[in-house]
């Protein structure tokens, strides 16, 4: 037996150790500091399965405190198993009070969507990243995106994009779009869909993002420039959902999921579920609100 | 409908975790000791330490337990309870010739020092399926167990003592390669750095240490057949346990117990050197916890690999064989995609279409203007 | 083209690579006088050694020899695909040519090859990358020296291609479907695609048809007359240096035995093995 209170698990406030704790919030300085690069931790293991969110989770419990207001999504929605999972392992370890209310949350952990309504100063948003490396599509080996980043030589990258629209007849990239930091690093967003992007730019919050299996932590700090790559005459493009609209509330203006019914017919819903919450109940929100959703014409009115 | 559009994820997830748990204990069968695991399943136990890096038959068994005999499962259990221990030191360094030897043998001479002992194994068993395990007894349990003993002749045991190591003949001789000037010999601990590549050798032996027993074997095996081949040989194979010290707060060396290791020392060739330098034998290095002897042939057989990069098959690429054998991350990155992903699926569906649209278009005015050209 | 001596665009000054564990002897004991690159004492290996020339705009310079005679050492070292040894370069367009290149950070060595040389391998594989297309091999090229304007990209690219005649239904198509000689028409495009002051050619035409050499040559001197650009042609072939280069250097054994203009070498050799290459000239 390894200690003498046999078979009792008694767990540290937030479950990592805190010298570990402080490692992470370190390594998230450095972050800070760095727009956009990812700085290599520790990572230690979690209950929590490889690949489902405990990069996430190491930043959350790192920076977590016992005053705090904690919301999680995944792909917008607080109802989602994985989301549920994780909240109740974190409240477990904190005590903390939990909300699904995106404005009354201090500290949001996500999985690929950032939330409808704008996130203020006061607030952080933790992503949950599958792969750090943007550049990994073009280069398998790590020891070779590391030099890359550090001579920021991102050739490689800017001619799969044309090569892309040269096939296609557009930038493929579907979720996850690669942008420039702080006119240095190219870093991938997490897989957020092209409509989230441009709301990282000159945003009020800041942003840290987690790769727990890959060991890398990155952030961008509040009102930094993010801009995702285009060319001068090939420009990002966010998803169209002109023809579209929520079932529910007949609301346009916002991210929407697809859905097919047992007779094979298609809706759509607003993705994020608070949002949606709200818009039911004429509750009043303050979404963002960017250049590409203002250009989109469909959007002149707000519902369909 | 699906489960996300209404607000019943955790109760879904609470019913499904509650299944899964009826799933192990139905059919109304007597508890399985732990005793029992820890007795009559030591390679389980000890295949589920190896990978989850911490050495604690009890836990390990508890983990198979609750993990309903998921293997995977079990070393995760492992590694996630090992985060909450607290490190308190790091050990003297462990001397294998120390080992008090439960199995020794070698492929590379017919007899070494010592002798070749062949301990417990089933190599050389034929492997029929034995019914009567159906119905073992306590009984036959005893009485085995009484008449093994009684073959035991104390007066034969002689007293214990430690072999040398079949790898000093060959270093005695001079025919190893001498220690490269260049190689990087910093010892890393890669439970608390996130590794860079090239890797120090200290580091790819930690990973190689807890990686996934299948996964080793598949790329030794590949490096075998050809694939980057390094042509091993057994040089000596060794299962035993071996102390374990520390210094304390004072300085003094403490002793705190032992544990069980198996340990493979590989022969295998060299990189050519400069014109001139004989072709000097490498030795690839295996060392796991308890009795894993497929987990450390591999991994000194890929020890020696990765050292031969310009070989160019994936048993000789670090990166390849470090990442892909970490068997907790591989499990859970695999089995994400069994998470909700429509959010990046509805991105891409959304360019899909376009394409296709664009392309149809195309087509059209293709086919238009040809038949404007017909008129 | 000028002869003023301070006008030169490229200066080399004792460029010098050698493998191994080499010694004070090593260079003395080298060379074509020992028929040898070959240190007895060290088994260190001089690949070339105290080469020295200067370069003008506009002008085509060769460097002849067999293999082993360190030609193409010297070319890749100016290119940054091999660490020199010893020895200095400077290249009027970077910093004025006060700054010695061959001592600049990786990222400034990729300034100046982006922006300033072009290259073309001997095989197209490796100046070319076989998983883009042909058309996306010369716009990374493009991007990489500033060009940001995907219309304007595969304006150039098309031209480009055009003026080395491949045919621009190709080049959309990845380079592993030509031939050998249009996947070095391909690599001659990208190489001049943003109009650098200095061109290397490492035996372009070695292992082609020899109708094709003939046309990839003809290609390379029309290219020069209409472009201007200072070019360092290596071969092992005297007819190609006849045809394409102002002036000449001989290596042999790692050093050069001999220079001068092209024409005076060839109707007049003065080393003996210069003398010998030019009488094998068919």
């Amino acid at each position: 037996m390894i200690e003498n209170k046999k078979y009792i698990n008694k767990y540290n406030f937030a479950f990592i150790d805190e010298s570990t704790k402080k490692e992470i919030r370190r390594k998230l300085l450095k972050a800070v500091a760095l727009p956009g690069h990812q700085v290599p931790y520790s990572s230690p293991e979690m209950p929590i399965s490889r690949g489902w969110g405990t990069g996430g989770l190491h930043i959350t419990l790192a920076i977590i405190g016992k005053e705090d207001i904690f919301k999680i999504i995944d792909q917008g929605s607080d109802a989602s198993v994985n989301a549920c999972n994780l909240r109740e392992f974190i409240q477990l370890m904190t005590g903390v009070e939990t909300t699904f209310d995106t404005a009354e949350a201090t500290l949001v952990q996500t999985r690929h969507r950032i939330t409808e309504e704008e996130l203020t100063e006061k607030q952080i948003i933790v992503f949950q990243v599958p792969l750090p490396e943007p550049l990994r599509m073009v280069e398998r080996y790590e020891n070779k995106t590391l030099q890359m980043h550090a001579e920021a030589d991102y050739s490689k990258m800017w001619v799969s994009l044309y090569e892309s629209y040269v096939r296609y007849g557009a930038i493929m990239q579907g979720s996850g779009y690669p942008v420039m930091v702080n006119g240095r690093y190219i870093m991938s967003p997490s897989p957020i869909p092209r409509w989230d992007t441009p709301n990282l730019h000159q945003a009020k919050t800041l942003f840290l993002f987690g790769a727990g299996r890959e060991k890398r932590l990155y952030a961008v700090p509040p009102y930094t420039d993010v801009e995702p790559l285009e060319f001068e005459d090939v420009n990002f493009e966010i998803e169209d959902f002109a023809d579209a609209a929520c079932y529910k509330t007949g609301f346009k203006k916002a991210f929407l999921d697809e859905l097919y019914a047992d007779d094979g017919s298609r809706k759509y819903v607003i993705s994020d579920s608070n949002f949606l919450d709200k818009i039911s109940e004429n509750q009043e929100t303050n979404q963002y609100n960017n250049q590409y959703i203002d250009q989109l014409e469909a959007y002149d009115l707000e519902r369909g | 409908m699906g489960y996300v559009a209404v607000k019943g994820g955790t109760e879904a997830i609470h019913n499904a975790s509650e299944l899964a748990e009826f799933y192990r204990i139905k059919g109304d069968t007597t508890p399985i000791d732990i005793k029992q695991i820890r007795a009559q399943m030591r390679l389980a136990i000890d295949k589920v330490m190896g990978e989850g890096g911490i050495y604690a038959p009890e836990y390990a068994a508890i983990a198979l337990k609750q993990a309903e005999g998921d293997v995977f499962e079990a070393a995760f259990i492992l590694r996630a309870f090992r985060t909450t221990l607290q490190r308190n030191f790091y050990s003297e360094m462990i001397n294998t010739r120390e080992m008090f030897v439960k199995r020794k043998i070698s492929s590379s001479f017919r007899e070494i020092p010592g002798g070749q002992i062949l301990g417990p194994t089933r190599d050389y068993t034929q492997r029929t399926l034995d019914t009567a395990k159906a119905t073992e007894t306590v009984n036959h349990i005893k009485e085995f167990l009484a008449e093994f003993d009684a073959k035991i002749d104390p007066e034969k045991l002689e007293s214990i003592s430690s072999f040398g190591k079949v790898i000093d003949i060959l270093k005695n001789e001079g025919l190893l390669k001498p220690v490269d000037n260049n190689e990087d010999r910093r010892i890393t601990d890669i439970t608390r750095e996130a590794i860079k590549f090239p890797a120090p050798r200290s580091a790819r032996l930690q990973m190689m240490a807890r990686a996934e027993t299948g996964g080793l074997m598949a790329l030794g095996y590949s490096s075998q057949r050809g694939f980057g081949s390094v042509h091993p040989t057994v040089g000596e194979l060794r299962y035993g346990s071996i102390p374990v010290r520390v210094k304390d707060a004072s300085g003094r060396t403490r002793y705190i117990g032992k544990i069980e290791v198996t340990e493979c020392e590989m022969i295998t060739g060299s990189k050519p050197g400069k014109k001139n330098t004989p072709p000097y034998f490498s030795i690839g290095y295996g060392l796991c916890f308890g009795h894993n002897e497929t987990k450390v042939i591999c991994m000194s057989t890929l020890d020696s690999a990765m050292r031969r990069p310009e070989l160019g098959a994936p048993a000789n690429d670090q990166e390849f064989v470090l990442y892909h054998t970490e068997g907790v991350e591989a499990m859970g990155f695999t089995n994400h995609l069994k998470l909700p992903h429509y959010v990046t699926f509805q991105s891409l569906l959304s360019n899909t279409r376009a394409a296709v649209e664009r392309n149809k278009k195309a087509n059209l005015e293709a086919e238009s203007w040809a038949q404007l050209r017909l008129v | 083209m000028t002869w003023n001596e301070d006008n030169w665009l490229l200066r080399v000054r004792n460029l010098t690579k050698i493998y191994g564990d080499p010694n004070d002897n090593t260079l003395a004991l080298t060379g074509p006088a020992f028929n040898s690159n070959i240190c007895p004492e060290t088994d260190s290996i001089v690949a070339c050694a105290d080469i020295s020339f200067d370069l003008y705009p506009g002008e085509v310079l060769g460097i002849v020899g067999e293999s082993g005679s360190g030609k193409s050492t010297v070319v890749k070292m100016l290119y940054f695909d091999l660490e020199k040894t010893g020895g200095a370069a400077w290249l009027t367009p970077y910093q004025d040519g006060g700054v010695n290149i061959l001592e600049e950070s990786n990222q400034r060595k990729r300034y100046i090859r982006n922006n300033l040389m072009g290259m073309v391998y001997q095989n197209p594989r490796d100046g070319l990358n076989f998983g883009f297309s042909s058309g996306g091999n010369i716009a990374e090229k493009l991007i990489m020296s500033g060009n940001m304007h995907v219309g304007k990209i595969r304006e150039r690219s098309s031209d480009l291609l055009n003026k080395t005649e491949v045919p621009i239904q190709r080049m959309d198509d990845r380079p592993g479907t030509f031939s050998g000689g249009m996947q070095q028409r391909v690599q001659i495009s990208k190489a001049i695609a943003n109009n650098p002051p200095l061109l290397f050619l490492d035996e372009v035409t070695t292992g082609l048809d020899v109708s094709v050499q003939a046309k990839v040559l003809d290609l390379i001197r029309e290219l020069q007359n209409d472009l201007g650009i200072a070019m360092i042609v290596v071969s092992h072939d005297l007819s190609v240096i006849r045809m394409l280069t102002n002036r000449t250097l001989v290596m042999k054994n790692g050093r050069v035995v001999e220079s001068g203009l092209t024409d005076q070498i060839l109707q007049d050799p003065q080393h003996e093995y210069s003398q010998l290459l030019v009488s094998s000239l068919l």
